[in-house]
C-alpha cells in the first residue's frame, strides 16, 4: 500500500509539472525551463518552513510566487527568440538555477541544529510534514487537491478567451498579431503561469522528499515536463495526466522487473506513440492517423 | 484614411517598393495590381508592419504608424487577409472570430469581454459575420476541416471581426472558381457598404475592374499608373507592363 501511495505522490507532482509545461506549449513555445522553476519553488518553500517557520500553504504559495516572478522576468528577453534557440536558452536557464543552488549556502541555527541549503550537500531537514504528523495518505490528499485545483483552473482558462488567444498564438504568430493579439503579453503570461505551477509542484516535492539537492533538478526533469503534454496531446488536460500515469506508473515503475532494458523500451514506446498518434494520446478528432493515411493511400 | 508617402523597402540591392505614394480614401475600394514581383505583397507587409520601411512615411487616420508593432496597427483598425490562407487551424470557426475580436469596453464589462465569455453585443456581431460568410452552420468545426472556399471566407470575416476600418485583401480570389469569385465580389461590396475601406491586391482582372473605384498599378516597385479602371486599362505603360514592351510596340 505504501508503495502505491508513494507512487501516487510522484504522479501527482509530475502532473503539476506537466501542466506547467502545458501552459507554455499552448503558445507554441518549447521551454526546458520548467525544471528550473520547479527547483526555485522547492528551495524557496523549503526555506520558508524550515528557517522562517511559515505555515505550509503559505510557504507553497510563496514558492509559486517567486517562481512566477522569475518566469515573468526571464520571459521578456527569452520569448523574443523561438524554436531551437529558445530550447537552448531555457536549458541554460535551468542549468544556471541548478548551479545556483549547488553553490547556495545559507545555514541558520535553530533549536534542532543548523538548517538551510548547504551547497553541494543539499538541503535536508525539511521536516514540516513529519513534525506536524502528516501521514502519507494526508500528503496525497494535499497533492491531489492541488492537482484538482490547478486542473480545474486550467480547464476554465482554456475555455475562456485567454485560452483561445494562447492557442491562436501557438497556431500562427503572424496571423495572431494581424488580428491584434500582443505576442509578448500572451507568451509571457503563459510562461509566468507555467512558472507558478512548476514552483508549486517544487514546493510540495521538497516537503514530501524532506531532502533536496541540485541533482534532483537536472535537465531530465525539464525533459519529462514537456514530454507529458506532448505525449498526452495539447488539446486536452486529461491527456497530460494520462501521460504521467503512463510514464511514471507504467514505464518507470510497472516495468521495473525488466531492469536496464526498461529505458530502452521507454524510448521505443515514445517513438511508437509519436508514430501512431503524432498529436498526442488524447486528441480531437480521435482517429488513428496511420490507419487514416493508409486508407487515403489505397484510394 | 491611409497615406503612404515616398515609401521604400529595399532587400539588399533589390528595390521591392520604391518611393511609393499612395492615398486610400475613406469608403473606397482601391485596387493594387501589377505583374508578379512588382511589390504588391511587400506593400501590404509594409502597411501591416511585417516589414519596416527603408524610407518614407505611413499615416493612418492622420497618425504616423510606421513605428508601430503589428498588433498595434491592427488595434488601430487595419486588418488583412493572407495570400496563402493563415487561419488558426486547430481552433473552431467560432474561436477564430473570438480571438480576433477587439475589445474597447473598460472596467468589469471590458474585463469580462476581454478574458471571459464576451458581452452579448460582441457575440451578436460574430453571429452576423458568420451569417454574412454563410458559415453559421459550421461554427463548431475546426478551421482546418473547412473547404478551401470556406477557409477564404472565414479569413475574410476574421479580419472584419477586428472591427477594422481598413481591410487589406491579399489575393482573395486566388484558387477560386468563377462562381466563388462572383460571391466574393458581392461580399467585398457589402463590406464597403458597411463603412469599411478596402485595399484589394489581386491578379484576377475581371474582379479588380469590376469592383474597384480606383486602381494603382505597380511595376518593379514603382507606381506606373493610377486612376479609374477604364483609365488604367487604356494606359500605355500598363499595357506594356502586362503585355511586354515588344507587343506594345507592334500594336
Amino acid at each position: 500500500m505504501d508503495f502505491y501511495l508513494g507512487l501516487a505522490q510522484i504522479i501527482g507532482i509530475h502532473t503539476l509539472l506537466g501542466l506547467s509545461a502545458w501552459c507554455v506549449l499552448h503558445t507554441g513555445q518549447v521551454s526546458l525551463a520548467q525544471g528550473g522553476f520547479f527547483a526555485i519553488g522547492a528551495y524557496v518553500a523549503g526555506m520558508m518552513t524550515t528557517i522562517w517557520h511559515w505555515p505550509l500553504l503559505l510557504a507553497l504559495a510563496m514558492g509559486a510566487m517567486v517562481a512566477c516572478a522569475v518566469a515573468f522576468v526571464v520571459g521578456f528577453p527569452s520569448l523574443r527568440i523561438k524554436g531551437l534557440m529558445l530550447v537552448v536558452a531555457t536549458t541554460a536557464f535551468s542549468e544556471i538555477i541548478r548551479l545556483f543552488f549547488f553553490n547556495l549556502k545559507y545555514r541558520v541555527e535553530t533549536e534542532g541544529g543548523a538548517v538551510g541549503p548547504d551547497g553541494s550537500l543539499g538541503f535536508g531537514g525539511i521536516r514540516y510534514l513529519p513534525t506536524h504528523g502528516w501521514s502519507t495518505f494526508e500528503v496525497n490528499v494535499l497533492i491531489w487537491a492541488l492537482v484538482a485545483v490547478v486542473l480545474l483552473s486550467l480547464w476554465a482558462l482554456d475555455r475562456s478567451r485567454v485560452g483561445t488567444l494562447w492557442r491562436a498564438v501557438g497556431e500562427d504568430e503572424l496571423a495572431a498579431q494581424s488580428v491584434g493579439i500582443n505576442l509578448t503579453t500572451a507568451k509571457v503570461s503563459a510562461f509566468a503561469l507555467g512558472g507558478a505551477i512548476a514552483g508549486l509542484a517544487g514546493g510540495v516535492y521538497a516537503h514530501y522528499a524532506t531532502h533536496i539537492e541540485h541533482g534532483n533538478f537536472g535537465i531530465l526533469l525539464s525533459t519529462f515536463a514537456i514530454a507529458y503534454p506532448i505525449l498526452g496531446g495539447l488539446s486536452s488536460l486529461a491527456g497530460t495526466l494520462l501521460a504521467v500515469v503512463f510514464i511514471q506508473g507504467f514505464l518507470l515503475e510497472g516495468l521495473r522487473f525488466m531492469g536496464d532494458w526498461r529505458s530502452l523500451l521507454f524510448g521505443v514506446l515514445i517513438v511508437v506513440v509519436m508514430l501512431v498518434r503524432p498529436n498526442g494520446l488524447l486528441t480531437r478528432p480521435f482517429k488513428l492517423s496511420i490507419l487514416h493515411k493508409g486508407r487515403a493511400g489505397a484510394e | 484614411m491611409l497615406e503612404l508617402s515616398k515609401l521604400s523597402r529595399h532587400f539588399g540591392g533589390v528595390k521591392a517598393v520604391d518611393e511609393l505614394d499612395l492615398v486610400v480614401n475613406k469608403g473606397e475600394i482601391m485596387g493594387l495590381i501589377g505583374p508578379n514581383g512588382s511589390g504588391k505583397s511587400t506593400t501590404v507587409n509594409l502597411i501591416t508592419g511585417v516589414y519596416r520601411p527603408s524610407a518614407g512615411t505611413m499615416h493612418f487616420k492622420g497618425s504616423d504608424i510606421s513605428q508601430l508593432d503589428l498588433h498595434q496597427r491592427s488595434q488601430l483598425g487595419i486588418a488583412r487577409t493572407f495570400q496563402n490562407i493563415r487561419l488558426f487551424g486547430n481552433l473552431t470557426v467560432w474561436q477564430n472570430l473570438w480571438a480576433a475580436r477587439v475589445v474597447r469596453e473598460t472596467g468589469w464589462k471590458g474585463f469580462r469581454e476581454r478574458w471571459l465569455s464576451g458581452a452579448a453585443a460582441a457575440r451578436e456581431h460574430s453571429e452576423e459575420l458568420l451569417e454574412f460568410a454563410d458559415l453559421a452552420h459550421k461554427r463548431d468545426m475546426l478551421a482546418s476541416q473547412l473547404a478551401f472556399g470556406e477557409q477564404r471566407r472565414l479569413e475574410l470575416i476574421r479580419a472584419a471581426a477586428t472591427d477594422a476600418e481598413l481591410l487589406l485583401l491579399d489575393e482573395p480570389a486566388a484558387g477560386m472558381n468563377a462562381e466563388e469569385i462572383h460571391d466574393l465580389e458581392a461580399r467585398i461590396r457589402s463590406l464597403r457598404d458597411q463603412g469599411r475601406t478596402i485595399l484589394l491586391i489581386e491578379h484576377h482582372m475581371e474582379l479588380v475592374m469590376g469592383v474597384c473605384d480606383r486602381i494603382t498599378v505597380l511595376n518593379f516597385g514603382r507606381k506606373i499608373a493610377e486612376g479609374t479602371p477604364l483609365q488604367v486599362q487604356q494606359d500605355a505603360q500598363v499595357r506594356a507592363a502586362y503585355l511586354g514592351a515588344d507587343e506594345t510596340a507592334a500594336v
